[in-house]
């Protein structure tokens, strides 16, 4: 994977509308990747608690499996269109989120000719802790007929 | 289940409610479209910021996420006998097909079942025919979560949604 030229997943996921919307970036080192959520007041989902909305949650581990995959698989002209599509995604809620930034990492359990599982986990302060942990299905792009 | 639960002036009170205090729900647009006890019908407007797939202009995952889970718990607090904080325990999503671009998202769930600490809740997404789903899910709520309730936006408007919630549930009980 990384030995041969490492692709921007920081720029391919920038690219996307919905993870800038969110505030979602890559922190790229080595050749590990981890996702940042940058907390900000349009994620909260209960103003009370304060707590992020769990479908931001839910939605920052499906863009960090997406990341992994593309991180791992994508080839060096990667563009959005290669971009692995979501089967099933199932999310756990551990904690509650607090209103500051989330970090994200997620690790491919089997990768199939058609189909990856993916395991991501989302933490704040404390990695120990994590607020969320999912697990989910991807269909890859190249063993995709209906794409064009 | 033909009894009709609410009134389009009773939704239009409780949309306020229970939308209107969660920032991100309010962020992407999303409505309540209808609701019944135990179930609820949201929306979402297409946007560009909600797009996942810039060559396709398809919708991210993530928005049929903050859909579905928003939606399944306003299934459950329209299910519950009294107003009480609830917290997602788990929720599970399948894909069945990509949204199409241009069009708005609809959701629809039904809290199916409440225990004395969970309740469970299904729901499917889709564009204007329930029966070619976008997407499905199933999730879990744990009941009596945590102390901190949602702030409504009004008192009053929370005092009158409140009562007819109970009202509601009373005739139907």
């Amino acid at each position: 994977m990384s030995e041969k030229n490492p692709i921007d997943v920081n720029a391919l996921m920038q690219a996307i509308p919905y993870a800038r919307y969110l505030g979602i970036t890559v922190d790229q080192r080595g050749n590990e990747i981890t996702t940042v959520l940058h907390f900000s007041q349009h994620l909260i989902g209960n103003p009370v608690l304060p707590a992020l909305h769990g479908g931001v949650i839910g939605a920052f581990l499906e863009t960090t499996a997406i990341a992994q995959l593309a991180f791992e698989f994508a080839a060096g002209d990667a563009s959005a269109a290669a971009l692995p599509k979501p089967i099933g995604l199932t999310i756990d809620y551990l904690r509650s989120g607090r209103p500051m930034d989330t970090y994200g990492r997620a690790e491919i359990t089997k990768q199939g000719r058609r189909v990856a599982t993916v395991r991501a986990e989302a933490w704040q302060d404390d990695r120990s802790r994590p607020i969320a942990a999912a697990h989910g299905h991807f269909l890859l792009q190249a063993a995709d007929d209906t794409a064009p | 289940m033909s009894n009709p639960d609410f009134t389009p002036e009773h939704i239009a009170m409780m949309k306020g409610v229970l939308i209107e205090h969660v920032p991100h729900a309010k962020a992407i647009g999303m409505t309540v479209e209808d609701a019944k006890r135990g179930e609820a019908w949201l929306s979402v407007p297409y946007s560009e910021n909600l797009i996942g797939n810039p060559e396709t202009g398809v919708i991210h995952g993530g928005v049929i996420t903050s859909l579905l889970d928003n939606a399944c718990g306003i299934a459950v607090q329209l299910a519950l006998a009294e107003r009480q904080s609830i917290a997602t325990l788990d929720l599970r999503i399948d894909y069945m097909k990509p949204a199409t671009p241009k069009l708005g998202l609809m959701a629809h769930t039904h809290c199916y079942k409440v225990t004395k600490n969970i309740a469970f809740v299904r729901g499917t997404a889709y564009h204007t025919d329930e029966d070619d789903p976008i997407a499905a899910c199933v999730g879990t709520f744990m009941l009596a979560a945590n102390r901190a309730m949602p702030v409504p936006v009004t008192a009053e408007a929370a005092a009158e949604a409140m009562k007819i919630l109970a009202k509601n549930k009373e005739g139907a009980a």
